[in-house]
């Protein structure tokens, strides 16, 4: 059978195939549809969860392989960051079922806060690597990944990017294999970890290096393609796809899809077989180093950049300096589009309203109320990774506070990062008497990457009901004193309880509860919020035309120049009511039944 | 030997690119050609620009292009159009929606929304301009929007003879089949080339 799948689906379709038993993962671009399918189509064989973040992934999925299943942990790249304590030691142990950590890189940072190269975690973790070039590979390297690292004893890394997770391309089905749980037996010296057996590991990682070495030259996951010896190519991943554009069949390539260890036997009689060699990696001179450190003589990152998503016009003006005709046109007449808060969204009226609060500095994290920092808001400072909303937040505080300065620091996180790792972020400014304000903005959904469920939200990976984390109660048992909960679109409820806040001189807790404007509503839900989604309308007459509603930034408003009026746009707008409140003419009004 | 052509679609997170080169890539695939397909997901809801690249021929490399490379460029908004304007050949068609979304920067006051960029994208290509919103308005409800535009696209491909039907029946939802259908071929009727 034939399909045409992205990268994600197929890279699910693979852990079937390779009769994968456990699978974990935290949701995160452009990673998260890979667990989305599986809990979709495979959960009856698979057993497949959302952890509440990456670590706990890569540790569940450690625990079903040292229990005998083959075992998959899948993040995007900054998720690595995350699991990379349990990634380095299990590395050292060894696995009993076969594990494959799938890290989903974003070179081009199209959704993420950096665009670091994990294929520099092989490496340093010693592990073995491999990279697919399309959808097919993907899924193969699935069911080789796991052979692999049964084989070598090694955790493998599976290394995407956003343009093979997120390109469709077409699929050849396999047979999905019965992979029996190996029965467990205790292995105390292997996995105890204690001195002195401890000591016995690290040089078996290294032998193992030299074996997998050995394998990668001789596998045909490396393959040559001649055409002739004027110039030789060694690529990976997309960037070989890109090189095949450009250089079509005027080189020889060096396909490689395994990147770690590399064939560097194989490289070597490639390099001296050509008179001249590019290494075409995206990101960092990863295979480039090496290869230069073998003593091989080759080109790369002096002409290709290391900076951002390469793609096939980028590589040819590299090389070539040949550039495609292009249109001329203004184009300075684009005006930006970034992203914003929908129509609905909870965060539009907190946000709304914190942005008038003087004197703060908002530390917040990641998330879509990171949206808040872009127009018409301008509300938030500063972010930098999951949870840092309220330990930088409380960093920041304690500085403020000694130093005399004006600003008071009000941290913001969403649920699903408070539970991924905001509750030790706030058990840093409780421990340490912060006088910080931190919000949780609790939309009963992870948001950003398209609705996973959370340890909040009442169901698992698979739709199943399960125990609901309150997250009032967890605040309470952390030490905090002062919780107050609010609706974030009552705007003078949001703006008494900043103030109510900002009064203390120790940790206090804003928890806003109302669902993502986006959300499927569950029967909880329903029961708790109401059927609320009734849209407004302006009535022309009272509508003076002041804008003022425009500045909550909502898209489902429209200001009509001609007749200086507002409407609504009534297939967006789900009866939010924070431009209601705005309207200083009392113009904007709920009529209808609604759903 | 069939040359990879190369299409690009763009638009406004919510307007429905993605699914419009499902159909598309789903319905090239089972006439027999490779294709690719390229999307960048993450803001896709939440009002950002949007685009994806549909290339098909024989055997098809690179899921993306570069700039000057598509021949087909399927705006689903006017300033879209422009944005992605230097990614066509010099030669190369648009298909323009004459539709208007403002951004936030616009809605907020921060930036104007040009009155001249339908202007200036026929000016600077060859575009076929065209209203499907008031196109699908008429069939019975506008956010078939995209489906008209796949229309558009397939006659300026010349692809007409692809089992379309099939491609729509299996990829939007069953209640909404009908409606897409006739959305299709509103849209092949509406532009001749
Ligand atoms: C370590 C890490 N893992 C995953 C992500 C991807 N990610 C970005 S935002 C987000 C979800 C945020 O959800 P929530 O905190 O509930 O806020 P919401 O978007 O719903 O407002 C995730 C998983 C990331 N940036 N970093």
């Amino acid at each position: 059978m034939k399909q045409i799948l992205t990268g994600n689906e197929a890279v699910a379709r693979g852990a079937l195939e390779a009769g994968v038993g456990f699978a974990s993962a935290y949701p995160g671009t452009p990673s998260t549809e890979i667990l989305e399918n599986i809990g979709e189509k495979y959960s009856d064989t698979i057993i497949c969860e959302w952890a509440p973040n990456e670590k706990v992934a890569m540790e569940a999925a450690i625990g079903a392989s040292v229990m005998g299943a083959r075992s998959m942990a899948v993040m995007k790249h900054v998720g690595v960051n995350v699991a990379a304590d349990p990634l380095f030691t299990f590395a050292y142990t060894g696995v009993t079922g076969g594990m494959v950590l799938v890290s989903a890189d974003d070179p081009g940072q199209h959704s993420s806060q950096n665009e670091q190269d994990n294929r520099n975690y092989a490496k340093s973790a010693k592990i073995l690597m491999l990279e697919p070039s399309n959808s097919q590979e993907a899924k193969d390297m699935v069911v080789i990944g796991m052979e692999l690292s049964e084989q070598f004893d090694s955790p493998v890394l599976l290394r995407m990017t956003t343009r093979i997770c997120h390109s469709k391309s077409i699929v050849e089905f396999g047979e999905p294999k019965a992979v029996k749980v190996i029965p467990y037996k205790k292995n105390y010296a292997k996995y105890g970890i204690m001195f002195p057996e401890i000591l016995k590991l690290h040089p078996k990682v290294e032998q193992r290096l030299k074996l997998a070495e050995e394998y990668s030259n001789a596998s045909s996951l490396n393959v040559e393609e001649w055409n002739g010896s004027k110039v030789g190519v060694i690529s990976a991943g997309v960037a070989y796809q890109y090189a095949k554009e450009v250089f079509g069949d005027k080189a020889s390539y060096l396909k490689l899809g395994m990147t770690y260890p590399l064939p560097m036997a194989k490289i070597l009689a490639f390099a001296d077989k050509v008179d001249k060699l590019y290494v075409i990696e995206e990101l960092e001179p990863f295979m480039e180093e090496q290869i230069k450190a073998a003593g091989i003589d080759c080109v790369g990152k002096e002409l290709i950049t290391s900076i951002g998503e390469l793609n096939p016009d980028i590589v040819k003006k590299a090389i070539f300096n040949e550039e495609n005709n292009i249109l001329t046109f203004n184009k300075g007449l684009v005006t930006q589009r970034p992203a914003t808060f929908c129509a609905g969204c909870p965060h539009r009226g907190f946000f709304y309203q914190l942005a008038k609060e003087k004197n703060i500095v908002i530390s917040s994290d990641i998330g879509c109320y990171g949206l808040s920092g872009n127009a018409p808001y301008h509300a938030k400072d500063f972010a930098f990774c999951m949870g840092s909303g309220f330990s930088s937040a409380h960093g920041a505080a304690k500085v403020a506070q000694k130093h005399g300065a004006q600003q008071r620091l009000v941290g913001v996180m969403g649920d699903s990062t408070f539970f991924h790792s905001g509750m030790t972020s706030m058990l840093d400014a409780v421990y340490n008497n912060s006088n910080t304000l931190m919000c949780i903005l609790d939309n009963r959904i992870t948001g950003m990457t398209g609705h996973q469920e959370n340890p909040g939200s009442g169901f698992t990976l698979d739709g199943e009901a399960s125990t609901v984390t309150d997250i009032y109660q967890v605040v309470k048992a952390l030490g905090v004193k002062h919780i107050r909960v609010i609706n974030p679109l009552k705007l003078q409820d949001v703006k008494d309880a900043v103030n109510w806040g900002l009064s203390f001189d120790e940790p206090a807790v804003i928890i806003t509860r109302w669902p993502c404007a986006l959300k499927k509503l569950s029967q909880a839900d329903k029961a708790e919020f109401g059927n609320y989604k009734i849209p407004v309308t302006v009535e022309a007459d009272k509508c003076i035309g002041c804008k003022a509603c425009m500045r909550a930034g909502c898209p489902a408003l429209i200001y009509n120049m001609e007749k200086r009026k507002v409407t609504t746009d009534a297939v967006q707008c789900i009866g939010c009511e924070v431009c209601i409140q705005v309207c200083p003419k009392k113009a904007i009004k709920k009529v209808g039944a609604g759903e | 030997m069939r040359e990879t052509k190369n299409i690009i679609l763009c638009g406004v997170g919510g307007q429905g690119t993605i699914l419009t080169s499902k159909v598309l890539s789903n319905c090239l695939m089972k006439a027999g050609y490779d294709v690719k397909m390229s999307e960048v997901h993450g803001m896709a809801q939440r009002g950002g620009s949007v685009t994806t690249q549909v290339r098909f021929g024989d055997y098809v490399h690179s899921p993306i292009m570069g700039k000057g490379s598509a021949d087909i460029l399927v705006a689903f908004e006017k300033m879209e159009a422009l944005r992605y304007l230097d990614m066509i050949k010099p030669e190369g068609k648009v298909i323009l929606n004459d539709y208007e979304i403002a951004s936030s920067t616009v809605l907020a006051g921060e930036e104007e929304y040009s009155s001249l960029i339908l202007e200036e994208v026929t000016n600077a290509a060859n575009a076929s301009v065209l209203n499907a919103c008031k196109i699908a308005g008429n069939i019975g409800n506008v956010k078939a929007m995209n489906i008209v535009l796949l229309g558009c696209l397939v006659k300026f491909m010349n692809l007409g003879e692809l089992d379309w039907d099939t491609a729509i029946r299996e990829n939007v939802k069953p209640s909404l089949v009908d409606l897409n259908i006739k959305a299709f071929y509103a849209g092949l009727g509406a532009v001749s080339n």
